[in-house]
């Protein structure tokens, strides 16, 4: 079998295989797969307005994943994504609801403010790493709940006492009003296009410059780039700035476009935690990630209509959404089936 | 003649690559049969067809006149083969007897009876002069104790037949002795032995017939005691190989290196380069002798800007680099094949193209405004790999993929590239075989014919006896004496490695034409 024939065959199995299982875990649960899987089609491609829903949904997961697979590049684990996200969310925000200018400006300040905030939320893990060799996965995880908190206390204090913000300026919103006359008034909004901009940045970044070599280089072996002369705990630091600006500007989405506002929150959005997920099935390269985000936002938009179409409980829901991603994760498994099997094939010849 | 095995005519193809064409093996019952290749001749694809790893093409193997089909290592266990491999497969922090049954434990009602197992292993070890601790525990023991464990384990799963896959690549000089004696006791004993090698010297001292490939193929087999080593390298290679490499007169100009009362210390802040002078010039090869530990490491790392300096200065033409980054040390003219290529010398999952532009990816031509342009990394890299015989798929194969000696001859192609008037070489040829380690010296030499100084670093002998023109002696973390090759020996530099410093003969000696020495 050539191996762009199981290139292709592997992801398609793999889903396949995950739906069957899905349908399994549904059956049993005395639940009929096949509405669920009609409901969860339609909750993604029912419509103009569920297909502007989705591709809304995948708008942060793009982000996030690119964040999360930046940081592997360069053989850094940000698990905290989802805290640069959050502060990404809340500078976004304040900038949208506090001043008021013209939306050729008021729009990229608020999102490049997001950005900042995220870059500064990585910057400190970065720096830690760098100067006194503290593992990045364990200060990310910290600054994770440092941001929940911070953010939620600045969103008291902003609002007087509220739980929320005001909604943001019209001149700082990414909504668009040909996307939702075209999508039935979904929240569809520009920042898709932005996203998928950053996603021929990092590709750019990777590919085609000196930094993007330096840090891959030091990704695969410090020693090796530090006697190439390149600077190990700069190339670190940045590589955190820039994954963490991704993440911010993940949560611009969330401030610009889906809510125009940001609330205090009980909890993590889990966004940043589906990035590594999103980046690892896209195996940290670019278009990789631009796979992962679509898979990960549509099963994520689609399900929330099978509870309603099909009764199916959201708990049997999350479990089945769960095996499928499971299964396309296991890639290798069913990769290494094929090639067991073809060559099986062979011997018999 | 009784074969306790024999391939014959044995073809083993990876896709459309030959690496084993019509090689024929024949093992006798009681001897030592080496195998004798260039690095990545397909010595060690002959030997995993033997141990049923990868399954032939062509040919047949029959042991003890049975023809046999070893599908899995598992069968040849059966038969009585049994590996000991150069990379040893031990569980670091498990004990003797816990590795040697691993895979095979014996057990009482469920439960592993160990007691019993390191009774048979005492046994085994002192039936063959082993010395090996049953309970002793991996990481604790030697590396050579280690692969004493590795023999026991083969002889404990009832082995005949010993294959020793480049057995002393990382042993000291007293192990391999050592293991001399081991793999001699092993044929008294009955055993059979294939050693894969590269080495001459070892052939010559322990083998009884010698069977060498070349580029895939069998070229013949041939008795020990009817050959010499340079007829066996010429077998190897396929043309006539020089051991003392020829050099002419070096002229050497003005100071390049010039360090003065250099300190260094270690991670742990121990001082391992004690207040050291040495300086190279322009034109000459400057080895420095020592053993393995001595202050070289940490004497490179300094030159290169890898390590601080505590105290003292280095200068490179005429300009002060103490304590600079490596990247500005680079600049000022500074080429470093490093001692340890897979560490510092190569990024192994980058293309070897890429790793070839390791330190150039930033400047002119390849570079311009921080924006690589990736066909210039390309060309660079295919002009390296043409001139210096790199032997690679092409520029975006994966350094990991190449062979030792390839990986290491792009290193020096890349150094001796960018022509930097000062190359330091630390251990350029550790691992290589005679073809590429004569390539390698030739091309040191060339640069020191071109006006260039090079630095030497070795811990061979013989390669700082042939291709320095001066000779520092480092013991210590302190140069204790500067030679000549042609005023002294092996023995007087091994005294003086070893720190017997103070023969007054010797120094009157080496004193001659030198003005350099050190107190």
């Amino acid at each position: 079998m050539s191996n762009r024939v199981t290139n292709l065959l592997v992801p398609i199995i793999s889903v396949i295989l995950g739906l069957l299982v899905g349908a399994v875990i549904m059956l049993v649960s005395g639940y009929n797969p096949l509405e669920g899987y009609a409901a969860l089609w339609n909750g993604i491609f029912g419509d103009m307005y569920t297909i502007g829903e989705t591709i809304r949904q995948i708008t942060p997961y793009l982000l996030a994943g690119l964040a999360v697979a930046f940081a592997f590049r360069s053989g850094l684990f940000n698990i905290g994504v989802e805290g640069q996200l959050i502060v990404g969310w809340f500078a976004a925000a304040y900038v949208g609801v506090a001043v008021e200018l013209p939306k050729i400006i008021h729009l990229p300040l608020a999102i490049i403010a997001a950005a900042v905030a995220g870059a500064l939320w990585g910057f400190v893990p970065g720096l830690l790493k760098a100067k006194f060799h503290v593992h990045e996965v364990i200060i990310t995880i910290m600054m994770n709940y440092i941001a929940l908190h911070v953010t939620n206390a600045l969103i008291r204090t902003v609002s007087d006492g509220g739980d929320r913000t005001e909604n943001i300026f019209a001149s700082a919103s990414l909504r668009s009003e040909f996307l939702e006359n075209l999508t039935e008034f979904s929240r569809l909004h520009l920042g898709i296009v932005l996203a998928l901009v950053m996603v021929g940045v990092m590709w750019f970044i990777l590919e085609k410059t000196t930094l993007g070599f330096e840090l891959k280089a030091v990704g695969f072996n410090k020693n090796a780039s530090q006697y190439a002369g390149m600077n190990v705990n700069k190339n670190i630091i940045l590589a955190m700035v820039i994954s963490g600006a991704f993440a911010g500007m993940a949560g611009a989405m969330e401030a610009l476009g889906t809510f125009e506002y940001v609330s205090s929150k009980g909890g993590f959005t889990g966004i940043g935690f589906d990035g590594i997920a999103v980046a690892l099935l896209g195996m940290n390269t670019p278009l990789g990630v631009i796979f992962g985000a679509t898979l990960f936002g549509s099963l994520k938009y689609g399900a929330l209509n099978m509870p309603n179409a099909a009764g199916i409980p959201i708990e049997i829901v999350e479990i089945v959404i769960a095996v499928i991603i499971f299964f396309v994760a296991s890639g290798y498994i069913i990769r290494l089936l094929l090639l067991r099997a073809s060559a099986k094939k062979k011997e018999a010849k | 003649m009784e074969y306790v095995i024999e391939m014959l005519n044995i073809r083993k193809e990876f896709g459309t690559f030959v690496a084993n064409d019509n090689i024929t093996l024949q093992l006798q019952k009681g001897e030592i049969h080496a195998l004798l290749g260039e690095n990545g001749a397909g010595k060690s694809t002959l030997m995993n067809v033997l141990f049923g790893l990868y399954q032939p093409e062509g040919g047949e193997i029959r042991v003890r006149g049975q023809k046999v089909d070893i599908a899995n290592p598992n069968v040849a266990n059966d038969l009585g083969i049994g590996m000991v491999h150069q990379h040893f497969m031990l569980v670091e922090n498990f004990s003797v007897t816990e590795n040697i049954i691993l895979g095979s434990e014996p057990t009482k009602y469920g439960i592993t009876n160990k007691r019993d197992a390191a009774k048979k292993v005492q046994a085994l070890s002192e039936q063959y002069g082993l010395n090996v601790d049953p309970y002793a525990i991996i990481e604790d023991i030697s590396v050579g104790m280690q692969q004493r464990v590795e023999i026991l384990k083969t002889l404990y799963r009832g082995a005949e037949i010993l294959i020793f896959d480049e057995p002393t690549a990382s042993l000291t000089p007293q192990e391999i002795t050592e293991l001399i004696q081991i793999m001699k006791r092993l044929i008294a004993e009955g055993k059979s032995i294939i050693l894969i090698t590269h080495k001459l010297k070892e052939i010559m001292d322990v083998s009884d017939r010698v069977t060498v490939i070349r580029k895939g193929q069998g070229i013949g087999t041939v008795i020990t005691s009817e050959t010499n080593p340079n007829d066996l390298a010429s077998l190897m290679v396929g043309r006539q190989v020089e051991f003392t490499t020829v050099k002419g007169q070096a002229f050497p100009g003005e100071e390049i290196l010039d360090i003065k009362n250099l300190v260094v210390q270690d991670y742990r802040g121990v001082e391992k380069v004690k207040s050291l002078n040495l300086n190279v010039r322009k034109g000459e090869i400057v080895g420095i002798a020592g053993i393995d530990g001595n202050g070289q490491s940490e004497l490179i790392e300094a030159i290169t800007g890898l390590r601080k300096v505590k105290s003292g200065t280095i200068f490179i033409n005429g300009k002060e680099v103490t304590n600079m980054k490596p990247r500005k040390v680079t600049e000022s003219g500074v080429g470093h094949i490093p001692q340890d290529r897979h560490k510092h010398g190569l990024v192994l999952d980058f293309p070897i193209g890429h790793n070839i532009s390791l330190q150039t990816y930033y400047t002119k031509p390849i570079s311009k405004s921080g924006i690589i342009d990736y066909n210039k990394i390309n060309d660079k890299a295919l002009q390296i790999i043409k001139d210096f015989d790199v032997r690679t798929q092409g520029p975006g194969e994966l350094a990991r993929s190449l062979s030792g000696g390839n990986q290491q001859k792009a290193i020096i192609g890349r150094e001796v590239d960018r022509d930097p008037d000062l190359l330091i070489a630390a251990l350029p040829t550790r691992g290589l075989d005679v073809g590429a380690i004569e390539f390698i010296h030739s091309r040191l030499i060339e640069q020191r014919d071109n006006g260039k100084a090079v630095l030497l670093i070795s811990f061979e002998l013989d390669e700082v006896m042939n291709v320095s023109d001066r000779i520092a002696v480092i013991h210590d973390g302190e140069i204790v004496d500067i030679v000549t090759p042609e005023s002294t020996s092996e023995q007087e530099l091994g005294l003086l490695m070893a720190g017997h410093t103070g023969h007054k003969e010797s120094q009157d000696l080496t004193k001659k034409g030198e003005d350099q020495h050190v107190e």
